[in-house]
């Protein structure tokens, strides 16, 4: 199989991790010791899809707070991962979009995973409109090309719960891979509507139109956060856990278009 | 045998076969037959195999005359347009879609325009699986036939013209005879390659079951949810495949054609 190289911070990450402990070394322990203990070497956070532009400001924003500090992600699919971790990844945290794969690595956490933000479906649209799209019957309709998530990943379970709710049999043309091959063939025009996150329709910009829905509050997505007990940076993973949870990362998950749960 | 050659043979043999022990090994026999019979798994596997053999047909009728413009006609150009047509070969199968997409899709260069008089869009059909995978295996084809039709002597085709034959006729009668060979393994080469397409046909034509979605991307999303179930469908696509190859090179191929 092509496409979706899991990883690609290997190499580099390593280099970084070897440079911030010399510069650890060098630097003493005066500037980065915190409550939690050092904050400092190299922090691994895998994290789902949908988060990327929130925590990456979120990781520069600590790298700032500890010199010495080398924030790395992984960005893919939750489900994608679970497996990862689950096959022995060396992360320190782990941020999913989905209780339930975030269930699947439950024995490797640190601690309890507790929701720490929501996000819930909206309707993309072309920019204009063009399939006249005005809710989320029109998914019922088999002249509009349309787009879901796969029921095997958490945007299309959500997906099938609504449509359960709303109690419509949707006639899609594609079940996507991920929200974000969805969201793609909105933006190439290629399909009338599709049914995404309200956060992808955000950072889709003039591209795209969001057609919110009120039945998507009935099926909230809740997105689990944990430390790793293999992590091997529990201080600085500490760290990022806690800025996430507290005002600030609270305040750019708000901005992005999360909902708190 | 001498050890240079035996011990990095040998080496290949383990690098390419261990991974598909692995798969032998932790698949899930006892139940085995559960997953077969979920709905869907012979769709997927029916859809596969008829998808690809049309690739297959549709790379023959067009790669096989493409690849005789490359061996044997003085075209200027002709580097420049070997380079261009194998392109697909290199290019990651994923922006091959995206590419798809910009000239056939409804909002595509050639796709506007059949969409606007016809009302017919191709992505998300069973005939877009059909032209993502020729894209994708054809140059498999083509470099096979044009490597044999360069290999041919063609001292055959020269007799045929002196005795009175005209191009069109030397092609068929002799040429395409003495290049069968090569012919078949290419196009056993251009289906696997059809069978095994992933990330054309996923961005192309969408993944749908009964209508888009072949083996490989029923086992890329079985494998998010249950991994277990995921390697039994590559087990079986691989079982067919193997199967289909060897019964070929026993009935058609003859020895030698197909590795």
């Amino acid at each position: 199989m092509s496409g979706h190289p899991p990883g690609h911070r290997a190499g580099r990450g390593r280099l970084l991790a070897g440079a911030s402990l010399l510069v650890l070394a060098g630097c003493g322990t005066d500037s980065t010791a915190t409550a939690d203990g050092e904050v400092g070497g190299t922090l691994t956070v895998f994290a789902a899809a949908s988060l990327t532009d929130v925590f990456t400001g979120l990781g520069d924003q600590l790298e700032a707070e500890h010199p010495g500090l080398d924030v790395q992600f992984t960005f893919a699919g939750s489900s994608t991962l679970a497996t990862q971790i689950g096959q022995g990844a060396p992360a320190d945290v782990f941020a999913s979009a989905d209780t339930a794969q975030m269930d699947v690595v439950a024995d490797l956490a640190a601690d309890e995973p507790a929701v720490f933000t929501g996000n819930a479906l909206e309707i993309a649209v072309p920019a204009g409109n063009p399939g006249g799209v005005t809710g989320l019957t029109d998914f019922a309709d088999p002249d509009l090309a349309l787009a879901v998530c796969a029921p095997d990943v958490p945007c299309g379970a959500a997906a099938e719960a609504v449509f359960a709710d709303v109690g419509i049999t949707a006639q899609p043309d594609t079940q996507e891979q991920d929200v974000r091959a969805a969201l793609t063939k909105v933006q190439l025009g290629e399909v009338d509507a599709a049914l995404v996150y309200a956060t992808d329709v955000r950072a889709a910009g003039d591209d795209v139109e969001g057609i919110p829905f009120p039945e998507a509050a009935q099926e909230p997505n809740e997105y689990p956060l944990c430390v790793l007990a293999a992590a091997p940076n529990p201080a600085a993973a500490e760290a990022f856990v806690a800025l996430v949870r507290l005002a600030e990362g609270q305040q750019a998950l708000t901005d992005a278009g999360f909902r708190t749960p | 045998m001498p050890v240079p050659l035996l011990v990095p043979a040998l080496l290949a043999v383990g690098f390419l076969v261990l991974p598909l022990v692995g798969l032998v090994v932790r698949a899930p026999w006892p139940e085995i037959g559960a997953q077969l019979a979920r709905p869907g798994v012979g769709e997927a596997l029916r859809l596969s195999l008829v998808s690809a053999t049309l690739a297959t047909l549709l790379s023959l009728l067009l790669g096989v005359p493409l690849a005789w413009v490359l061996a044997r006609s003085q075209v200027r150009g002709r580097s420049l347009l070997r380079a261009l047509v194998t392109v697909p070969l290199v290019l990651p199968p994923v922006v091959g879609g995206v590419a798809l997409f910009l000239v056939l899709g409804r909002q595509g260069i050639v796709g506007r325009w059949l969409f606007e008089a016809t009302g017919f869009s191709l992505p998300f059909t069973t005939a877009a699986v059909v032209v993502a995978e020729t894209f994708v295996a054809m140059p498999f084809l083509v470099i096979s036939v044009e490597g044999a039709l360069r290999a041919a002597d063609a001292r055959f085709e020269d007799a045929a013209a002196t005795l009175g034959a005209d191009r069109w006729t030397t092609f068929r009668r002799v040429t395409l005879p003495l290049v069968a060979p090569g012919v078949a393994a290419g196009a056993v080469l251009c289906w696997a390659r059809a069978l095994g397409e992933f990330g054309a046909t996923i961005t192309f034509a969408g993944n749908f079951p009964g209508t888009t979605q072949t083996m490989p991307l029923a086992v890329y999303l079985t494998l998010q949810r249950d991994p277990e179930a995921a390697i039994v469908l590559s087990l079986v696509l691989l079982a067919v495949s193997l199967a289909t190859l060897l019964l070929l090179r026993g009935r058609w191929l003859g020895r030698g054609a197909v590795g």
